[in-house]
């Protein structure tokens, strides 16, 4: 059986960010959208909304790219995961993500990325309407 | 810790730019938003400057909610002297720039002084800069706000910006956030321009930190969970403020045609179903809700014009989807100047957002200089060949833009309704308090309604108050004191908080106090834990001190009025027909409960008990 996945529906998300805040506050310890793993970008007037984080790609070009083999896979989440004792911030992944949902970190000097929060992803739980499940 | 514990204070005049410790004191005393804003306020300025001089200070002040994942928590509101009433200005608004400056790091910016020429602030972080802003003075909010993020390579930099209308001094003119969002009453924008502000670009990164993060999710948690469970929500998210059109009319409360009428018979043209329901081309008004910062209701509304209207037909850069109709805008750009025209209230209010109205205001002014030329005190030689007649589609169309670019008669309009009846000798036909246009509810249907707009600290205003359950009741003036004062101070606190005054679709003070006690309690705090008595009395001292400054800039118990329509013409029909608005018989019984004396003036016991 495939691992479960995040699955977004733009035509529910209302732009609250209650899911950047709850992922900031997971990762983070504080309430920082500019520290979310997921982001919510608004178009046309805020007429479309919608919701983007890693897709987990089976074939994980970060992962392929980083020189120091700091990103490994969660084989029973399929997450593609940062070591961050080994991330050196050189932002290679960065560059090599078709997606750009992993990002450099300038305060701690490290890239971050979705983890699906270890299968319990707290975005999930905070969307109020229903526009991010996990399944 | 709710707070940042930190202020930006920015002088215009001489280009400083400081960072200050908030004073915590103050914040255990006022919480945030408008009531820490209001004590900022009264330390640091005369009440009886003029709006406009330099020494007026403008205050983008948010809550310790602010930033947060309680619900809504992303409110911020502008405190300043205003220009429209001559009295304290609070404006709240949501959208996201004002979770955006708290994230930053910053509880309150202060904006003291003028600009030797048009600047905007740039604050990302701990940068923060003043730049020229000449080649945007002039242009519109929308331009504004789209060209910054260009310029700053940053799509998610937050904007609050003023349009011509702020420039030029028009006396309800907003400070607008988010493209739709907007600080909107008592001529907020107006200060800023004549601080030659043109816009505060803000982006955060810092975050908000909470002292104990487990609690504070928790106190989240349960109190989103209610919300989401209220009948009442579930109205806002589906229909969105509009939902009451219908009500308001059925009832006789509706102002139609500057408040000659209490119904209109074109409800059915403007209200949330006429909004979904496609029209003869196949058009559908409504696009989709929207939600501000941290909001799990969702009221706001995206709208989108048909492209056959004539106010937009040969018009492109109309066709995309903006800010729709809510309530208020529906009623002011509907009903009480005779229109049910859809794509032309959009459009209408479309004007208002990008050039920075505020639409109650506006609409009820366009309301008063129609009933001027129904009148014959104004003909179509003043009016730039335009017919003002009620009901007159194009009228509102094209003021509403004129008075946006303040080009022709719509210079005339800007100066709110007050001025305007006066320059044509019928003072009585502003449907104004203090100088303030009224909201859309009829002050002899809605008794409690109406002490609330007489006595509202920054004119007549609908959200300062909340008497509606008792007006629905009962038509009388009887036993509407109590809880429109109580209201009064339970929503003054509400306000300062940081979260929208629409979670009392669900929420009373327990779930404020949940929220506040697990952001706000430590054990430094001389005052001790919040309790919920501690909250509603600090909604109590901030009214009072909001009225201390009225005082002290000159208003008197004779500016706590209503209009002579409302006092002496009785409803025309609808469940009140026939009554009149009872404020004689109200505004002494709130007085003596307020602990004010028979002219208003809070007594010295008063100012004792709550410490002022």
């Amino acid at each position: 059986m495939n691992p479960k996945s995040l699955i977004l529906d733009a035509d529910k998300c209302t732009s609250c960010l209650q899911c950047e805040m709850a992922c900031s506050m997971e990762h983070e310890g504080t309430f920082n959208p500019a520290r979310s793993r997921i982001k919510v970008f608004e178009f046309e007037h805020g007429a479309r909304s919608i919701p983007y984080t890693c897709t987990q790609c089976e074939e994980a070009w970060c992962m392929k790219a980083c020189p120091t083999d700091a990103i490994s896979i969660n084989q029973a989440l399929g997450t593609k995961v940062i070591d961050e004792s080994m991330c050196v911030g050189c932002k290679v992944c960065t560059m090599a993500c078709p997606y750009g949902t992993i990002n450099y970190n300038s305060a701690s000097g490290k890239v971050t990325k979705c983890n699906l929060c270890d299968g319990d992803p707290k975005c999930v739980s905070a969307c109020p309407t229903g526009a991010i499940t996990y399944a | 810790m709710g707070w940042q514990n930190r202020i930006l204070r920015v002088n215009l005049t001489d280009g400083s730019i400081r960072e200050e410790p908030l004073v915590a004191q103050w914040a255990q005393q006022y919480l945030g938003a408008r009531g820490l804003a209001t004590k900022y306020l009264w330390e640091g300025m005369d009440p009886a400057t003029d709006a406009m001089a330099p020494e007026n200070m403008l205050i983008f002040a948010t809550g310790p909610l602010t930033g947060t994942m309680a619900s809504t928590g992303g409110r911020y509101t502008v405190v300043t002297k205003g220009p429209l009433t001559n009295a304290i200005a609070c404006s709240n608004s949501g959208g996201k720039f004002g979770a955006e400056l708290k994230l930053a790091g910053y509880d309150m910016l202060i904006v003291e002084g003028r600009s030797p020429k048009p600047v905007y602030l740039l604050i990302i972080d701990d940068k923060v800069e003043l730049i020229d802003a000449g080649e945007y003075w002039g242009t519109t909010v929308w331009h504004t706000e789209e060209t910054l993020k260009k310029v700053h390579k940053d799509p998610q930099i937050k904007v609050a910006s003023i349009g011509v209308a702020g420039e030029q001094g028009v006396k309800y003119a907003c400070i607008v956030n988010d493209l739709h969002r907007a600080a909107g009453r008592s001529g907020v924008g107006a200060v800023m321009g004549s601080k030659n502000l043109k816009a505060v670009a803000a982006r955060g990164s810092r975050g908000v930190r909470m002292k104990d993060a487990t609690a504070f999710l928790g106190a989240c948690s349960s109190t989103q969970t209610k919300l989401a469970a209220s009948p009442d929500r579930e109205g806002l998210t589906k229909y969105g403020t509009n939902e009451m059109i219908d009500t308001m009319n059925e009832f006789g409360g509706l102002p139609t045609n500057n408040f000659r009428e209490v119904q209109f018979e074109g409800t059915d043209n403007i209200n949330p179903s006429a909004m979904v329901k496609a029209n003869a081309n196949g058009h559908v008004n409504l696009v989709t809700n929207k939600a501000c910062f941290g909001c799990t209701i969702g009221c706001g509304r995206i709208a989108h014009i048909d492209k056959e209207h004539f106010s937009v037909r040969d018009r492109k850069e109309y066709w995309h989807a903006s800010g729709g109709l809510e309530y208020e805008t529906a009623y002011a750009l509907g009903p009480v100047v005779g229109i049910d025209d859809i794509d032309a209230l959009t459009f209408a209010g479309y004007m208002m957002n990008e050039h920075g109205m505020d639409p109650i205001s506006f609409g009820v002014t366009l309301a008063a200089a129609m009933e001027l030329y129904d009148l014959g005190l104004l003909d179509a030689s003043k009016t730039d060949g335009i017919e003002l007649k009620f009901g007159n589609v194009e009228a509102l169309t094209i003021m509403a833009e004129k008075t946006g670019k303040q080009e022709g008669f719509g210079k005339e309009l800007g100066l709110g309704s007050r001025l305007l009846c006066e320059k044509y000798g019928r003072p009585d036909l502003a449907m104004a308090v203090k100088g303030q246009e009224f909201a859309g509810y009829d002050s002899r249907a809605l008794q409690g309604m109406g002490l609330g707009y007489a006595t509202s600290n920054r004119g007549a205003c609908h959200l300062k108050h909340d008497v509606f359950s008792e007006d629905m009741a009962d038509q009388s003036g009887t036993g509407k004191a109590k809880p429109c004062k109580d209201s009064q101070d339970k929503i003054a606190m509400i306000d300062s908080t940081g979260v929208c005054l629409f979670t009392t679709a669900a929420w009373d003070t327990g779930e404020f106090l949940q929220l506040i006690h697990a952001a706000c309690s430590t054990p430094s705090d001389p005052h001790g834990d919040w309790t919920s008595e501690r909250l509603l009395q600090t909604g109590e001292r901030i009214w009072n001190l909001e009225r201390q400054f009225n005082l002290a800039a000159g208003l008197t118990k004779a500016d706590d009025s209503l209009p002579p329509r409302l006092l002496n013409d009785p409803a025309p029909s609808g469940v009140a027909k026939g009554r009149v608005a009872e404020l004689d018989k109200m505004l002494p019984e709130y007085y003596e409960l307020r602990g004010w004396n028979a002219d208003g003036i809070p007594t010295a016991e008063t100012v004792s008990r709550l410490g002022l």
